[in-house]
C-alpha cells in the first residue's frame, strides 16, 4: 500500500465526524452484555461491582467503544473480559500507567482503572501516588476485599492489624494503608468510598466519578467471601454510613475529608468524601496536545521539508 | 611535516562545571562552519561539579567515523588536564593554557610538548569579563589553528544571540583579542595544521546521536515519549520535550521506568507511535512491561542508550554489555525486534524504521544504542537527517471505512498466515475488543485451551518468521577479499573502520562486517557473509563477547580472535588496530 495512505490515522481526515458512528438511541445494560460468564466465586463483591459499573455507564449515555477499561492482575481486574467495551488487561500494579498513556494519546476516550487493593495500593502504590497528584481525567475503582484473593488468601496493604492469613500467621502487624488519606495527601481531586454490598450507591458514585474532570478515585469496600471471613458483608453493611446524610458534612472541606477519610472501624464512611473543582485535568495542560491528540494527527506532516528545515538550524 | 596529517585532533580538558562540553561543542561546529568534517566525544564523569572532564575532537577534510589518537593541540583550562593527557600527545603538541597556571615551558618542551602560554583570563576580564574566559580560550584555539575569525564570531553571535548585544558583543571582543594574541605570539609555531578541505562542500549539521535519532523518530511519526531520565539516554527525552509542542509530540517524565513504558504501551495501545528511551538500568524495571507488549502485540518502540554495568556501573560511559539481555528481557517467549545502530546516519534512521517495524509487526522494537554513539557529534550533510528517504508504513491497520465494512465481529488477534492480525484502535463502534495479558484467544479472551494456545504461540511467533524477511544482514567495509575480518555490531563500527589502514600499515589487509539488525536475525546473507570470511576477530565493548557468543549460537561460526573492551571509555581506531594484531599474532 502506498506510503502516504497508509500514514493517515484511521478516520484522521475527518475529525469533524468524531466520534466515529455514534449509535442511535441510548445504551442499555444489555449493550454491555458479553457472552462470557465471570470466574468469580458465587457471591462475590465483583458481581455487583461489574453491575453498578455498567448501570453507570448506561446512566451517563456512553457506550462501549467511547470507554476504555483498564485493569491489572488479580479477582477484580478480570472484569474488562465481563463487559463488553474496550478493555485492556495489563499486568499487576501498573492499569494507572498504562490508563494515562492510553488518555494522553486520545483524550477522547473516557478511561476507567479497575483494580483491586493489592494492585492498586501495593504493588501499584507509586502509580496510586503520583496519579493523585498529577490528575488526569481518569476513573480509578479499586475492589478493596483487603486480601489477596487470586493467589489464595494472603494479607493485603490494606488488611487490619491482626488479621491471620498464609503470610501474617502471627497476625498482621504492619498499619493498613488508608486510602483516603494517601489520596488527600496526594492531592487528589475526587475522593469516594462506596459498597459493594449497595450497588445503587456505588453506581451514583461511579458516575459522578467518571463525570469528576481530573482523576477520582472510588475505594470500594469488597466482601471476599472465600478467604476473608472477618471482612464480610455483615461486616461491612453494620459500619458503613453515607455522609451525605450529614448536613454538616462539607466534601469541599480538606479537615472534613481529613477527619471522616481517618475513620475506620465501629463506623466507616461512605459517599463523596472529598472533591475539588476547578483543577483543570493533566491532559488539558500538556502543550502537544493543544494542536490534536496523537492517535488524529496526520503523520504524512512529519515529513514536510519546512519542519526539517526550522529543527535542523540549531545543528548549523 | 607541517601540515601534512589528514585529520587534526583537539583535546579541550577541565573541570566539571568550567563548561568543557559547551566549548567542544562550539569549536566542532566552529570547525564545521569552516567547511571541515567533524567527530567530537564528549568525556565527563558524574558528577555536576569537579573532576576532569575533557572532550576530544577530530576535524579532517573527508568525513570521520570516529575519533582517533593521538592528540596535536591541548587546551588545558586547569593545569591537571595537561599531566592528565601527556601520555596521550603527539609529538611537538601545542599545550593552550593560561599564563597564570605558572607552568615552567622549558620543562613542558623538554616532555615534548610545545607550550602556548597566553592571558586567557586577563584578556576575558579585560574585554569582557572573566565569564567569557572559555571564549577566550577557544579564539587562542582558533588563532593557533587558523580557523578564520569570522567562522568563530558568527557562531559567537549566534549562540549567545538570545542573551543579548552586550553578552554578544562582549563575547565577540574577548575572541578578537585572544585570537590576535595567538597569532602575533605564536603564528607558524605548531607542527600540525588544520587538513585541506575536500572541496567547498554543503552546510553540515553537527549532532549527537542521540540528536540524529530524535530527528529521525520525529519523521517516522512519533507522538509519545515517556522516560524517568537516566544517563545517558536523558538528552532524547530532554529534546523532545523542547520541540514539544513545535512537532506536536506528547512528553511525559514519569515516576519511575515501569510508569513510562506503560504509559508508552497504553499510547501505542490506542494509536500514538510511543516511545521510551533508557538506559540498561531502566530497561531492567521494564521487562515486565515489555513482555506486555510482546502478549498483546502492542507497538512501543523502547531506545537503550547502553552505558557500562552492571548496576549503576559507569553511568557517564559505554559498553556494549546488554546485548543477550535485550535478546532475552522478560519471561517467556514472543516477538521483539532488535537493532543496533553503529553509525549516526544509522540511529537516524533506526529512529523511524523503528516506529514502522514496531506497527508492521505489532510487537516491541529495542535500539540498542551506547554512550559513544549517542554523545559524540559529528558533522552530517543535511539530506542525512531530512525526511526525504523516510517513508511511515502503518502495518494493517484497519480503517474506520475498514471497519465498517466488517461482516463479523472484530477479532484482533485473528490467525494468519504472517502472524499480523488486523490492527483496530479503540475508539470505533466495531473495533471494540479486550486485550489481556493472560494467554486469550481471537477476540482477546482469556484461554487456557490447549489448542487455541499452542495457536496464538504460534501465530505470535510466526511474526518473527515475517519480519525476518526485512532484517538487514551485516555490511562490509573495505576489501571483499581480505585476509582478515573485523566482526562487529552498533557504534564499535565506526573505530572499527578507521583502524584498517592503520591495519594495512601493518601488512595485514583487513575489512570489517557490521551487524545491525539483530534479531530476528538475518540468518541467510549473515551465513553468507560469514563464509566469505578467511580469518575473523570479533571486536565489542564488553567482557564476555556476548555478539561473538550469539554469532555462534545462530550459525556456528566461532571467530579466531576476540578484542574486547569494558573499562567504559570508546575504542579508538589504534586500540583495534592494536587489538587484532596480537590476536592474529603481529607484533606491535
Amino acid at each position: 500500500m502506498p506510503d502516504a495512505e497508509s500514514a493517515k490515522a484511521p478516520g484522521g481526515s475527518r475529525r469533524d465526524k468524531r466520534p466515529n458512528g455514534r449509535p442511535a438511541g441510548r445504551p442499555e445494560v444489555k449493550t454491555y452484555a458479553t457472552a462470557y460468564k465471570p470466574t468469580w466465586c458465587p457471591g462475590c463483591g465483583d458481581f455487583g461491582i461489574l453491575a453498578a459499573l455498567k448501570a453507570a455507564l448506561v446512566d451517563l449515555e456512553i457506550w462501549p467503544h467511547e470507554v476504555l477499561i483498564v485493569s491489572g492482575i488479580g479477582c477484580g481486574s478480570k472484569l474488562p473480559q465481563y463487559i463488553h467495551a474496550n478493555g485492556f488487561m495489563t499486568i499487576h500494579g501498573r492499569p494507572l500507567a498504562v490508563a494515562t498513556g492510553a488518555k494522553l494519546a486520545n483524550p477522547e476516550l473516557h478511561v476507567i482503572v479497575v483494580n483491586g487493593d493489592g494492585d492498586g495500593y501495593g504493588i501499584g502504590g507509586n502509580h496510586f501516588l503520583h496519579t493523585c497528584r498529577r490528575n488526569p481525567d481518569i476513573t480509578h475503582i479499586v475492589e478493596n476485599n483487603q486480601i489477596y484473593a487470586l493467589t489464595k488468601g494472603q494479607y493485603s496493604p490494606t488488611s487490619d492489624p491482626g488479621f491471620r492469613t498464609t503470610t501474617s500467621p502471627d497476625g498482621v502487624f504492619e498499619l493498613p494503608v488508608n486510602p483516603v488519606a494517601v489520596a488527600l495527601a496526594a492531592g487528589a481531586t475526587f475522593i469516594a468510598r462506596s459498597f459493594a454490598g449497595e450497588p445503587k450507591h456505588l453506581q451514583r458514585i461511579i458516575a459522578q466519578a467518571v463525570r469528576h474532570p481530573g482523576y477520582a478515585l472510588v475505594d470500594v469496600l469488597q466482601p471476599c467471601i472465600a478467604f476473608n471471613k472477618v471482612n464480610t458483608y455483615n461486616w461491612y453493611a453494620e459500619r458503613v454510613y453515607d455522609v451525605a446524610a450529614d448536613d454538616t458534612y462539607d466534601p469541599t472541606s480538606l479537615r472534613d475529608a481529613w477527619e471522616r477519610g481517618t475513620e475506620w472501624g465501629d463506623r466507616i464512611p461512605i459517599g463523596i468524601l472529598y472533591r475539588k473543582e476547578g483543577v483543570p485535568p493533566y491532559e488539558t495542560r500538556v502543550a502537544a496536545l493543544r494542536d490534536g491528540a496523537p492517535v488524529h494527527r496526520d503523520l504524512r506532516a512529519r515529513l514536510d521539508p519546512a519542519l526539517f528545515q526550522r529543527l535542523h538550524r540549531e545543528f548549523v | 611535516m607541517p601540515g601534512a596529517q589528514a585529520d587534526i585532533r583537539i583535546t579541550i580538558g577541565g573541570d566539571a562545571g568550567q563548561g568543557v562540553e559547551s566549548s567542544g561543542a562550539m569549536l566542532s561546529q566552529a570547525l564545521a562552519r569552516g567547511g571541515w568534517h567533524v567527530f567530537s566525544v564528549p568525556d565527563y564523569r558524574s558528577r555536576i561539579r569537579g573532576g576532569h572532564n575533557f572532550f576530544q575532537i577530530r576535524a579532517a577534510g573527508r568525513p570521520c567515523l570516529s575519533h582517533s589518537d593521538p592528540v596535536h593541540l591541548l587546551l588545558a583550562l586547569t593545569r591537571e588536564t595537561i599531566d592528565v593527557h601527556v601520555a596521550n600527545l603527539a609529538p611537538g603538541a601545542g599545550v593552550i593554557y593560561d599564563d597564570g597556571f605558572r607552568l615552567d615551558a622549558p620543562e613542558l618542551e623538554s616532555r615534548g610538548m610545545l607550550p602556548l602560554s597566553m592571558p586567557l583570563a586577563k584578556i576575558a576580564e579585560q574585554h569582557g569579563n572573566k565569564l567569557m574566559l572559555n571564549t577566550a580560550a577557544l579564539a587562542a584555539a582558533a588563532g593557533i589553528l587558523d580557523l578564520p575569525l569570522d567562522v568563530l564570531e558568527s557562531l559567537l553571535r549566534d549562540t549567545f544571540g538570545a542573551k543579548g548585544t552586550k553578552v554578544v558583543e562582549g563575547n565577540l571582543h574577548v575572541a578578537r583579542a585572544a585570537y590576535r594574541f595567538a597569532k602575533e605570539r605564536y603564528s607558524g609555531r605548531l607542527p600540525y595544521s588544520l587538513p585541506p578541505k575536500a572541496g567547498p562542500g554543503a552546510e553540515r549539521l553537527v549532532l549527537s546521536g542521540n540528536e540524529a535519532f530524535c530527528l529521525g523518530a520525529v519523521a517516522g511519526g512519533c507522538t509519545f515519549v515517556a522516560a524517568y531520565p537516566m544517563t545517558p539516554a536523558t538528552p532524547i527525552l530532554e529534546w523532545m520535550a523542547a520541540h514539544e509542542r513545535d512537532v506536536g509530540v506528547v512528553t511525559k517524565h514519569a515516576e519511575d521506568e515501569i510508569a513510562a513504558i506503560c504509559m508508552a504501551v497504553g499510547a501505542g495501545f490506542v494509536g500514538a507511535r510511543a516511545m521510551v528511551p533508557t538506559s540498561g538500568g531502566g530497561l531492567s524495571l521494564m521487562t515486565e512491561a515489555l513482555g506486555m507488549a510482546g502478549m498483546c502485540e502492542v507497538p512501543v518502540v523502547v531506545v537503550n542508550v547502553q552505558r557500562g554495568g552492571p548496576s549503576t556501573g559507569l553511568p557517564t560511559r559505554t559498553e556494549q554489555g546488554d546485548l543477550l539481555f535485550m535478546l532475552h528481557a522478560a519471561q517467556g517467549e514472543f516477538p521483539r525486534i532488535v537493532l543496533a545502530p553503529g553509525t549516526h546516519e544509522q540511529y537516524f534512521e533506526a529512529g523511524w524504521r523503528a516506529f514502522n517495524l514496531a506497527e508492521k509487526y505489532q510487537c516491541p522494537v529495542i535500539v540498542l544504542s551506547d554512550q559513544f554513539l549517542a554523545a559524540s557529534r559529528r558533522s552530517l550533510e543535511k539530506t542525512a537527517v531530512s525526511p526525504e528517504s523516510v517513508t511511515i508504513d502503518r502495518g494493517q491497520l484497519l480503517t474506520a471505512e475498514d471497519l465498517e465494512r466488517l461482516e463479523k465481529p472484530y477479532r484482533r488477534y485473528a490467525m494468519t498466515a504472517s502472524g499480523v492480525s488486523p490492527r483496530a484502535l479503540p475508539g470505533h463502534p466495531q473495533a471494540v475488543f479486550t486485550a489481556t495479558t493472560d494467554e486469550h484467544g481471537e477476540d482477546g479472551h482469556i484461554t487456557e485451551d490447549m489448542d487455541l494456545r499452542v495457536n496464538m504461540m504460534d501465530k505470535r511467533m510466526r511474526k518473527l518468521e515475517t519480519a525476518a524477511a526485512e532484517m538487514r544482514g551485516p555490511a562490509v567495509y573495505g576489501p571483499k577479499d581480505a585476509e582478515l575480518t573485523i566482526i562487529c555490531w552498533g557504534s564499535t563500527v565506526g573505530p572499527a573502520r578507521e583502524s584498517l589502514p592503520l591495519l594495512l600499515d601493518r601488512g595485514v589487509r583487513a575489512n570489517v562486517l557490521h551487524f545491525t539488525d539483530i534479531w530476528p536475525f538475518p540468518q541467510a546473507p549473515a551465513e553468507r557473509a560469514l563464509h566469505a570470511v578467511r580469518r575473523a576477530v570479533c571486536v565489542e565493548q564488553n567482557h564476555t563477547g556476548q555478539f561473538g557468543r550469539f554469532l555462534r549460537m545462530m550459525t556456528g561460526f566461532t571467530a579466531d580472535g576476540h578484542v574486547r573492551k569494558y573499562d567504559g571509555r570508546p575504542f579508538s581506531p589504534q586500540q583495534i588496530a592494536a587489538g587484532v594484531l596480537k590476536e592474529v599474532g603481529v607484533r606491535a
